[in-house]
């Protein structure tokens, strides 16, 4: 079976259009990401989550409302998994404090429904928060070096460069779809983007490890319709790929449960973005900053102890 | 012309038997159950084992079974419901403690073999988790007086006068009156102390010996305080019946502690983070003092004596000496005092403490001893530093006539509730901290949800596996077949590293083996492909194998080290959840490189390998 058959199509020849359409949606994530924020959870804020659970359907505003009215004006409220239980955040100094303002809760919201029943709620401290964000950054600070390393030396310098364009797009709009949904942004969320930049990455590499192989092979093609006919021939694969990951992610989003959903949000977004910028942002980069053939001459014998494994 | 050697067929089966072997523990389940073990050195026997049956079946439970590990026993139930009533039921037994567990069911022909279950984690099984933190200033504070004292002592046993001698801003500065003196100081301090460094300085014209605390040895009073720390939380958690819990040391300055099956984190959080001891000092006998006088005057106590009070804010005056403390206490038990009824501590001292209270009781009998319950409590927090402020609570609980002559083993009565008792008891028995530990994150996990995340990781890796493999069949037909049996002993390499290497699944973790299986057909897809295109090309089928096998090769290669590198990093750095993630992911790469590329090529070299006029392939 053959889903896409023989494509030729110049890839390259959009490139200017390819570009256009990332800036907007880069400047619209950044945009949100300036006048909306993120959603932060509790991981990086600190304070105290609760999971309240009804015993009817409940409407958030109703539970706005009735914190407006009390000392919980800024907590954050949303529903958690279903539309009878939700999670209510707030500012809280200590674990004594935390589990006061719990009983606080309790009371202001027991005259919704009689039967509802209040966790036993989460605390963290607003320092720990501070340092997972610090960990969280440097995190993806040394893989992105690590990585650059890599490309660089199996490669060269402008695929690493391309590559890591790439992946720093994918992150800016998947966090900018965050923004944009408001959807809560925890630690299994930087998990799942640092899963993206290494989705992203796989993809980007297969597409240059072609490059490279028909630059050798096609001694008669200029730069461009050598990274053309590379992601033509790589095309079939980068879509199945997706569509597979793309398959257990969904079942994954659905079916897994209120605790990993904006996991698999966020890998799902990440994926179709990260497959997107595969084609057109990491080889239009890499081609922006002058690639050509005798730039990869040098390293011909890649892969010599790697032949014995099969 | 596509042929494996031998060896190679053999280790592929090898490798691939010794991952079903240890992936073979998961698939028995887990039961909820109530472990039982004595508190102390009560029998564990069949007679106790009769007795909790009978217990059980009064509460109306009757799916139970009742077996023996070692010293503990073991009550396997049927369902939540039962195991917490039964826990309920098992904790009205005395001198044993009971404790709520999630056990694998694992045969023993197999856990004999080393086989093991996944080791689950918090969020899996349920419990609560608290991250502590450790105030070091007070550990700190005591080694600066330490230090201060050795000096001291130094200086005068080599007969140098000094002018002064303070910790100023976390500097000790000793100043002199001449500077020979201040040399003289410098040479036998420094060679006498080596945990600080010392500098000779003038200060304001004045010859000086200024000291600071080498960097070791901070780290070294940090890193006993919190060893010290993690011990007594530990026998505190002991003490109160946890199944299989964590304490561990996260960072130079935190404790993690996980309770499984604990789910009332408020009673256990006041017993894990308390600084509290016990002090025995004598009251003040004169009758020429008014402790209610002094107290309302603000007078200073007399001399050699101090103003307490007791827990109804009665003022008592006590000496200074103190005859015994908490850290001299080998044993403590809390009971019913026979005379008066009331609730009442059973206290054991060690040799030291014994004596101490033998040369005290002898001529004192008559005369009133108190028992002093020292406990550091939050006092406020400081709106600038953002720290937490803590003070010393000294509250008189005890304060009666010696009776008689004791010394290593007595009573302590009066006291304010059983419930106290049992506390008291509880906290004197575990030790006291070296230093005061904070709360900084607390989660708790109901059993229900823990069973619920289980059930649902489960069934979405099992809808998206089952996904993949009809999208592979459909796509690539045979090769999609082969394919598919090559994804599925990758889950059951993952199972079986993860269990062999006793690392805990987390629901992360079932994330990241869930992306596995996504990203883990990705080798098999770029192979395919390439034989496609080899076969495109006019290439015969066994040549389009081995070149299509071949080629991909070292795309694989870079793309999976390329993702290894940033897994690695997420290991490196990330905690809790990160690494759960991290591991899993991690162990997929390594697994998916070699059932997707070593598997799949065994396979398929069988089928066709030994075809020479191979026309077409079903792919």
């Amino acid at each position: 079976m053959n889903l896409l058959g023989k494509i030729k199509f110049d890839f390259m020849g959009k490139r200017k259009i390819a570009m256009i359409f990332s800036l907007v949606l880069i400047t619209i994530s950044i945009g949100s990401l300036i006048t909306r924020g993120l959603n932060f959870g509790l991981d990086f804020t600190g304070g105290t989550a609760v999971v309240v659970e009804f015993k009817k359907d409940i409407s958030l505003d109703d539970v706005r409302a009735s914190l407006k009215s009390s000392d919980f004006v800024d907590a954050s409220v949303q529903n958690f998994g279903s539309s009878k239980s939700i999670q209510i955040r707030f500012q809280s100094k200590n674990d004594a404090e935390s589990s006061q303002l719990r009983d606080q809760l309790k009371e202001i919201i027991t005259p919704l429904d009689t039967d509802v029943e209040v966790g036993k709620g989460d605390f963290i401290g607003s320092q720990v928060g501070e340092e997972l964000v610090d960990q969280g950054s440097l995190a993806i600070l040394y893989a992105i070096i690590g990585i650059l390393l890599y490309v660089t030396m199996r490669f060269e310098w402008r695929f690493s460069i391309g590559s890591v364009v790439a992946l720093v797009h994918d992150v800016i709009l998947t966090v900018g779809v965050f923004s944009i949904v408001q959807m809560e942004f925890d630690l299994t969320i930087l998990a799942a983007l640092l899963a993206v930049i290494g989705y992203s990455l796989n993809d980007t590499i297969v597409v240059f490890d072609r490059v490279r192989e028909n630059f050798k092979t096609l001694r008669k093609k200029s730069p461009s319709e050598v990274f053309n006919i590379s992601i033509a021939q790589t095309l079939s694969r980068t879509v199945i790929t997706s569509l597979t990951t793309l398959l257990v992610l969904t079942a994954l989003f659905i079916f897994g449960g209120a605790m990993i959903h904006g996991f698999a949000f966020a890998l799902i977004v990440g994926v179709v973005i990260g497959t997107y910028s595969s084609i057109f942002v990491a080889s239009t980069a890499t081609l922006t900053l002058g690639i050509s053939r005798e730039d990869l001459m040098p390293v011909e014998k890649e892969g010599v102890n790697l032949d014995h494994i099969p | 012309m596509n042929h494996y050697p031998l060896w190679k067929n053999l280790l592929i089966i090898f490798v691939l038997a010794l991952g079903v072997f240890y992936a073979l523990p998961n698939i028995y389940g887990r039961s909820e159950v109530v472990q039982t073990s004595a508190i102390k050195s009560q029998v564990v026997d069949d007679t106790l084992i009769a007795e909790m049956t009978d217990k059980l079946k009064d509460g109306n439970i009757s799916d139970f079974e009742i077996s023996i590990e070692e010293d503990t026993i073991i009550t396997k139930f049927n369902n939540i419901e039962d195991q917490f009533k039964g826990k309920e039921i098992l904790d009205t037994l005395s001198g044993y403690k009971s404790a709520l567990n999630l056990k694998p069911n694992v045969p023993e022909w197999l856990e004999s073999a080393g086989g093991n279950a996944m080791n689950l984690g918090l969020d899996l099984k349920g419990g609560v988790y608290f991250l502590m933190e450790v105030d070091m200033e007070q550990a700190l504070e005591d080694k600066f007086n330490q230090i201060r004292g050795d000096s001291i002592q130094i200086l005068s046993k080599a007969k140098i006068s000094k002018k002064s001698l303070k910790w100023d801003d976390n500097k000790l500065v000793i100043k002199f009156k001449s500077s020979e003196l201040a040399e003289k100081a410098f040479d036998k301090l420094r060679k006498q102390l080596n945990e600080v460094s010392f500098k000779q300085r003038t200060i304001d014209g004045v010859d000086a010996v200024v000291g600071t605390i080498r960097d070791k040895a901070i780290s070294d009073i940090k890193n006993k305080a919190i060893e010290k720390n993690i011990t007594t939380i530990r026998s505190r958690v002991n003490e109160y019946g946890v199944a299989e819990p964590i304490v561990q040391k996260q960072g130079a300055e935190r404790i993690i502690v996980q309770l499984p099956g604990v789910q009332d984190s408020s009673e256990i959080k006041g017993t894990l983070d308390a600084v509290a001891t016990l002090e025995y000092r004598a009251v003040d006998m004169n009758q020429n003092h008014n402790a209610l006088a002094i107290m309302q005057s603000g007078k200073p106590a007399p001399l050699g004596y101090k103003l307490y009070k007791d827990s109804d804010g009665r003022p008592v005056l006590l000496s200074k000496r103190i005859i015994a403390t908490g850290d001299q206490l080998i044993d403590a038990n809390a009971g019913t005092d026979t005379e008066s009824g009331g609730p009442m501590v059973s206290v054991k001292l060690n040799s030291v403490g014994a004596k101490r209270m033998l040369d005290f009781t002898r001529n004192n009998v008559g005369n009133n001893m108190a028992v002093v319950f020292k406990e550091r409590v939050l006092s406020h927090k400081d709106e600038t530093t953002g720290k937490n402020v803590y003070k010393e609570e000294q509250t008189v609980i005890n304060n009666a006539v010696i009776n008689g002559v004791f010394s290593n083993q007595f009573r302590t009565t009066g006291l304010e509730s059983p419930k106290f008792a049992t506390k008291l008891a509880l906290q004197l028995r575990s030790g006291s901290l070296a230093a005061p530990v904070e709360i900084v994150r607390e989660k708790t996990i109901g059993p229900s949800l823990g069973k619920d995340n289980i059930d649902k990781g489960f069934n979405s890796v099992v809808i998206g596996f089952v996904l993949v493999l009809i999208f592979m069949l459909i796509y690539y037909r045979m090769f999609g077949v082969v394919a598919n049996v090559a994804l599925l002993f990758n889950v059951v390499l993952i199972v079986a590293v993860l269990s062999l290497v006793g690392a805990t699944l987390t629901l992360p973790g079932i994330a990241g083996i869930v992306l596995t299986v996504g990203m883990a057909v990705d080798a098999n897809v770029l192979i395919f492909e390439r034989i496609k295109e080899e076969l495109a090309l006019g290439n015969t089928p066994q040549g389009s194998i081995k070149a299509g096998y071949g080629k991909a090769l070292s795309t694989i290669a870079d793309a999976n080290i390329t993702t290894f590198i940033a897994a690695i990093v997420l290991f490196a750095f990330g905690t809790g959840p990160i690494k759960g993630f991290a591991v899993t992911l991690s162990i997929g790469i390594l697994t998916s490189m070699f059932t997707a590329i070593m598997v799949t090529r065994a396979i398929v070299n069988k089928m066709y390998g030994n075809k020479p006029k191979l026309k077409t392939l079903s792919i």
